[in-house]
């Protein structure tokens, strides 16, 4: 198995890769208390970055990505525009999918970020199906889809895990352990407190690993990856990292302890790999502070850019229900 | 031409889309091994013809079946997919309603999902509620899905190719109650188009509208019914969605009177969606008030008087016909 060697290059992709994701979703923080700025739902992954920046860094372009409500990482990290992923969020025809999505279904076919579920556990089937299809044309890419511990209880999960086994697809399955799904706490939705034991009844490798880590998910996502590469099946990553944020926007997380938000604050992904970063003198403080000023002038062009486009038509509503078909 | 089963038409259909496409490729429940040993089943023989690895029997999985679908759909494959029983699509339904119909539009129109889903359905052999409930309206009523029912072999094979070769996602019904009906089926690629109805009996007086099984219950109706004098016009629907607005309504506008048969619950049923097109856009045109011949609003019953009951009969149907030509 081959993970490559740790280059300043790559340490500071994943570093850049958290920044911009952190700086997006601020500014969607930000502008979600203004009243009517942003249409519908936001649901964010801030403080979940470093399992989206690992895991996506592990991966080739021709590997397919499946996404939920939390895609915003995602997709930044899979490289995806901020400008039309922001004008998408404000329903704006320039938007990647010109205004169909909203921020809850982005999706980046281009990119390979293939599909986003926001109907809870209804990834890991789809994904079964992209990984299938890579199977079936040995095109010998594999297919990430990331889920919740929410999710985790979905019987579509078990499903999609149970085939994956029994056809040894090249399925990595990643679950996004944040500590809670709506207002419910692992131990009262969850009957076992280590969800990646869960692989073993699909026969297929499980392991959990510090989502706050971004270079031990890196690594740890390499491997899997790896693995279902190799033709040796699906395998399961559980990455435990914290939801900073509510469920979403609305959401006032008076049912949470502040000291454990306190807690996982001083774990932040960002923090620690800065720190480690400055420390291994892999980047100055005028890199970071470089770095920095990139990400968040491209979260104000991308803001810039989303305010002065156009909504789309409303007629446009009736677009792209169906392919035409073509004649007989 | 050749006559052949229902059943062999579908097969014919299957083995023709996978000898044309390397992308088609069949899974389901015991579509590779089966419990029926029977030449007139769909899926009969493809496994010896065409290997593991395009006809895979999964596990008795619902929601899996219907996901491997759409993502393999969404990867450029042409996946067949059979759900054994029409109420077992409960259990696929996220999949199809949320996802196959959806995902493409909520993509702005840069995937698509060419995936068929072929599903048993039918009322009259004794199996009750859970396996005989025909839930057709469900999946009309949602956007994105089309759906065909082929009432004959012909038809059988044409628009099950129509469906594969379809570049969105199309539901197949097949009437169970019709795999050993005979007929005679063109040779080669005889894929249909999907959206058209035919007028399969002309006639003056009534216009009678059916699919699947049905179709059959409304002719002998229509034939009740001339005995007594009544020229009744049949149309078999063949394409729910999209439905073929202009047969209908060209025939509704001649006859002046509309009488719909199906075998699923009459109350939100998919004849509600007729009779309210008819009353939208042909109401000058209506002598008389439009009528369903469908069954009550009741689970399927066992029982072999019960089911008998349930089931719309050629004597309803002709009664609903004389009554509003009277």
């Amino acid at each position: 198995m081959n993970i490559p060697a740790w280059t300043p290059e790559l340490q500071a992709r994943l570093y850049q890769d958290m920044l911009l994701s952190r700086r997006f979703e601020e500014r969607i923080v930000e502008m979600a208390k203004e009243k009517g700025r942003l249409p519908g739902m936001q649901i964010l992954s801030v403080g979940q970055e470093a399992v989206a920046a690992g895991v996506v860094a592990a991966l080739t372009p021709r590997d397919v990505i499946v996404s939920n409500h939390r895609s915003h990482a995602h997709l930044l990290c899979r490289g995806a525009d901020p400008n039309t992923l922001m004008a998408e969020i404000m329903g704006k025809a320039t938007g990647v999918n010109a205004g169909k999505a909203g921020t809850l279904h982005l999706a980046v076919p281009q990119l390979n970020v293939l599909m986003t579920s926001t109907v809870v556990g209804a990834g890991p089937p789809l994904a079964a199906g992209a990984a299938f299809a890579q199977q079936y044309t040995r095109s010998g890419a594999v297919t990430v889809v990331f889920f919740g511990d929410g999710a985790a209880a979905e019987g579509s999960v078990h499903e999609a895990m149970n085939l994956a086994g029994v056809w040894k697809l090249p399925l990595l399955l990643v679950c996004e352990n944040n500590c809670w799904a709506g207002a419910q706490p692992c131990r009262v939705h969850c009957a076992v407190g280590d969800l990646s034991i869960r692989a073993a009844a699909y026969d297929m490798p499980g392991r959990a690993v510090d989502g706050n880590d971004v270079e031990a998910v890196y690594r740890l996502a390499a491997e899997m990856a790896a693995h279902c590469r190799g033709g040796r099946g699906p395998a399961l990553i559980e990455a435990r990292t914290y939801r900073m944020r509510g469920h979403g926007e609305s959401d006032p997380q008076h049912y949470v302890d502040p000291a454990e938000i306190a807690a996982w604050s001083r774990r932040c992904p960002l923090k620690r790999y800065r720190q480690k970063l400055l420390d291994g003198g892999v980047l100055s403080a005028a890199d970071l502070e470089r770095m920095e000023t990139g990400a968040m002038r491209k979260v104000a062009d991308a803001v810039d850019f989303a305010d002065r486009s156009p909504y789309p038509e409303a007629r446009a509503a009736l677009d792209d229900v169906w392919t035409a078909a073509p004649a007989l | 031409m050749t006559e052949m089963s229902f059943g062999q038409a579908l097969n014919q259909a299957l083995v023709l889309a996978l000898e044309a496409d390397e992308g088609v490729f069949v899974a389901g429940e015991g579509v590779g091994v089966s419990i029926h040993q029977d030449p007139n089943m769909p899926t009969h023989g493809l496994l010896e013809r065409f290997g593991p690895r395009r006809v895979r029997d999964t596990p008795v999985s619902e929601a899996a079946i219907a996901g491997l679908a759409v993502g393999a759909a969404a990867m450029g494959l042409r996946p067949v997919v059979e759900i054994m029983f029409f109420p077992f699509i409960t259990l696929a339904s996220d999949m199809l309603v949320n996802h196959a119909g959806k995902l493409r539009y909520m993509s702005g129109g840069q995937s698509r999902f060419p995936l068929t889903v072929r599903v048993k359905a039918g009322v009259g052999f004794g199996a009750g509620s859970q396996h005989s409930h025909n839930l057709e309206a469900w999946m009309a009523h949602s956007p994105g899905l089309k759906l065909v029912w082929p009432s004959n072999p012909a038809d059988a094979k044409g628009l099950l190719l129509g469906a594969i070769f379809d570049p969105d996602p199309v539901i197949v019904v097949e009437d169970m109650m019709l795999y050993w009906m005979r007929g005679q089926v063109p040779e080669g690629d005889n894929r249909q188009a999907l959206g058209r109805a035919r007028v399969v009996r002309a006639g003056t007086d009534c216009t009678l509208v059916a699919y699947g099984a049905a179709l059959y219950t409304a002719l002998e109706g229509a034939r009740m019914a001339a005995e007594a004098g009544i020229a009744c016009e049949v149309i078999d629907l063949r394409s729910l969605v999209p439905l073929d607005k202009a047969c209908l309504l060209d025939s509704v506008r001649r006859t002046g009177r509309l009488v719909i048969v199906h075998e699923a619950n009459r109350f939100c049923g998919y004849g509600a969606e007729l009779a309210a097109l008819a009353a939208e856009e042909a109401f000058e045109a209506l002598k008389a008030p439009v009528r369903r011949v469908a069954p009550p609003s009741i689970p399927v019953p066992a029982s072999p008087p019960q089911e008998g009951f349930f089931k719309p009969s050629a004597e309803a149907v002709a009664a609903a016909v004389k009554e509003i030509c009277r």
